[in-house]
């Protein structure tokens, strides 16, 4: 499989990626705790000792008061503990998460690998599916015949690709949602871990694809808890802990860090 | 193997800039608006998948809805028309423009109550637009009225009551049936995604309009109390459909009454979507 970055960047003139942020802060609301409940909400008004605070809600600071600048060429690990706000990173980034404060500034086009079946109809056929995915990229019919051949291509479903895909198997269904979610080209490249799945044969195709998209992207953001994908791909690495940047800059010493902190 | 370059966004813009101090909640509520319809195209594209899966395996599919009201239409004519002693004739053409547009009409509020909820998993993985989900919900509804909308022509032959040039006037009255399904969708797929109790309500609401509304009952048998009818949104809607088709074109004030609900839905729709378009993610 060659890498699929040969093709240039964009119609228009190539401008440098840039992500930058300033102050950044993303508040997780906790409706799950019956919050959400409109009766409670009312009971808590007639009641004020159970007011937590003055909009009475319960909120969690997913982010807080993150500043960080990732220029062209960078390739950047988000590390940390679960819920350190890694995934919430990369969806605020991504325009998905709306901050509650702070500035957030993104340039270029980004394209994202964070749940590898959005989108995705599991009565449809792993066809209907790149057509899908295709109308949700906004691709004209050229840039769809293209992402249908190249993911037809790679996934190697044969005549799987005309089978709804509730019918296959977990790895198939992996292999499809792989293909199609790899299947582009953007400037910023926001990852999560997820890839990490599939039997051997397939892996092998699929590092080699991942390693072609990161390789041509301006600016790689992952997410990892896996420290070698991080030395082996990554410039820069940033440990996140409880929504706030404890440590940014090269690789060895973030990772060292951490670990100390851990140990 | 790649044919030709892949380089199209997930429908995000190349630049994407974003500043809680100038929140600019105004531009990118319009921004979304404007790239929703631009990508109606998904939005159909959904809503026939929508469909298909739910008459999956069916064999007449979404004309069990058909077949449904075609049966109701039947059993309640034949009781009410007895009831309310009103001829066959008079009652059934009004009974079948009332309850075939009132089915759309509550369909696409219980549809409305979920179209973000229902959404969740595109919400929180691709940025696109909020409107298309809105979209989805409207064309697919749009869709199944279709399958209904025939039973209006058959019976309205049946009973040779075929309306005039004035019937033409049902078409601006199912634009606004349009555009009443697109702003209720808006407002009521955010408040009950961050409200759940409110879908419930919702349900209880239209259970009794259904019989606040002129739709078994006509609007004469009120007599006196009939001015009072253009106060019920749901009447002024369905008559500007109704009164076309049945009533040789509907009277005006239930027309201004029609036009007037709609752009105070729409006002509302909108300024909420502007105020809390950022904090639906969180929501869903």
């Amino acid at each position: 499989m060659a890498p699929i970055g040969s093709a240039p960047i964009g119609p228009g003139p190539v401008e440098a990626a840039l992500i930058e942020a300033s102050g950044l802060r993303v508040e997780f609301p906790l409706y799950h705790l019956g919050a959400r409940s409109l009766k409670k909400r009312l009971l808590a008004r007639a009641n004020p000792r159970v007011k937590t605070d003055e909009s009475n809600r319960v909120v969690v600071g997913a982010l807080a008061d993150l500043s960080f600048r990732i220029g062209s060429g960078e390739r950047v690990a988000l590390i940390g503990r679960n819920g350190a706000g890694k995934t919430t990173l990369l969806r605020a980034l991504a325009g998905i998460y709306e901050p509650v404060g702070g500035r957030l500034r993104v340039e270029g086009a980004v394209g994202t690998l964070i749940d590898p079946s959005a989108g995705m109809d599991g009565d449809s056929t792993g066809r209907e599916n790149i057509r899908l995915r295709a109308l949700y990229r906004n691709l004209d019919p050229a840039g769809q015949a293209a992402l249908e051949a190249d993911v037809v291509a790679f996934a190697g479903l044969a005549e799987f690709m005309d089978v709804p895909i509730k019918g296959y198997s977990a790895g198939m269904a992996v292999r499809l949602a792989f293909a199609i979610a790899t299947a582009m080209q953007p400037q910023i490249l926001l990852m999560d871990e997820w890839f990490l799945a599939g039997d051997a044969g397939f892996m092998e195709k699929a590092e080699a694809r991942l390693a072609g998209l990161v390789s041509a992207a301006d600016i790689l953001v992952i997410a990892t808890h896996d420290m070698a994908v991080v030395r082996r791909w990554c410039t820069r690495a940033i440990h996140l802990e409880a929504g706030r940047i404890v440590a940014d800059g090269p690789v060895e010493p973030v990772i060292e860090g951490m670990l100390a902190g851990v140990g | 193997m790649l044919e030709g370059p892949l380089t199209a966004p997930e429908s995000a813009p190349e630049s994407y800039v974003f500043d809680a101090a100038v929140p600019r909640r105004g531009s990118l509520a319009r921004d979304d608006l404007r790239e929703g319809f631009a990508s109606w195209r998904l939005a159909w594209a959904l809503a026939r998948l929508d469909l298909r899966n739910r008459y999956r395996g069916s064999v007449i599919g979404p004309f069990w809805l058909t077949l449904s009201t075609a049966a109701m239409l039947l059993g309640l004519g034949l009781l009410y028309a007895r009831l309310l002693g009103i001829s066959l004739q008079d009652y059934l053409p009004h009974l079948a423009v009332s309850l075939v547009v009132w089915n759309v009409i509550a369909g696409m509020v219980a549809d409305a109550c979920t179209t973000m909820t229902a959404s969740e998993g595109v919400i929180r993985q691709l940025r696109v637009p909020f409107t298309v989900h809105v979209l989805r919900g409207v064309f697919r509804n749009a869709l199944t009225a279709a399958h209904s909308l025939p039973l209006i022509l058959v019976v309205l032959l049946l009973f040779d009551r075929m309306p005039g040039a004035e019937a033409l006037l049902a078409v601006p009255g199912l634009a606004l049936l349009l555009a009443n399904a697109f702003f209720a969708s808006l407002l009521l797929g955010m408040i009950c995604a961050r409200f759940r109790d409110i879908g419930p309500i919702v349900t209880n609401v239209m259970q009794l309009a259904f019989f606040m509304t002129p739709i078994l009952w006509k609007p004469e048998l009120l007599k006196e109390l009939a001015v009072w009818l253009p106060l019920n949104p749901f009447y002024a809607v369905l008559e500007t459909v109704r009164g076309p088709l049945v009533e040789g074109g509907g009277s005006p004030l239930a027309w201004l009454a029609a036009v007037l609900y709609t752009a105070a839905l729409g006002v509302v729709s909108v300024a909420f979507f502007v105020r809390f378009r950022g904090r639906l993610a969180f929501w869903v």
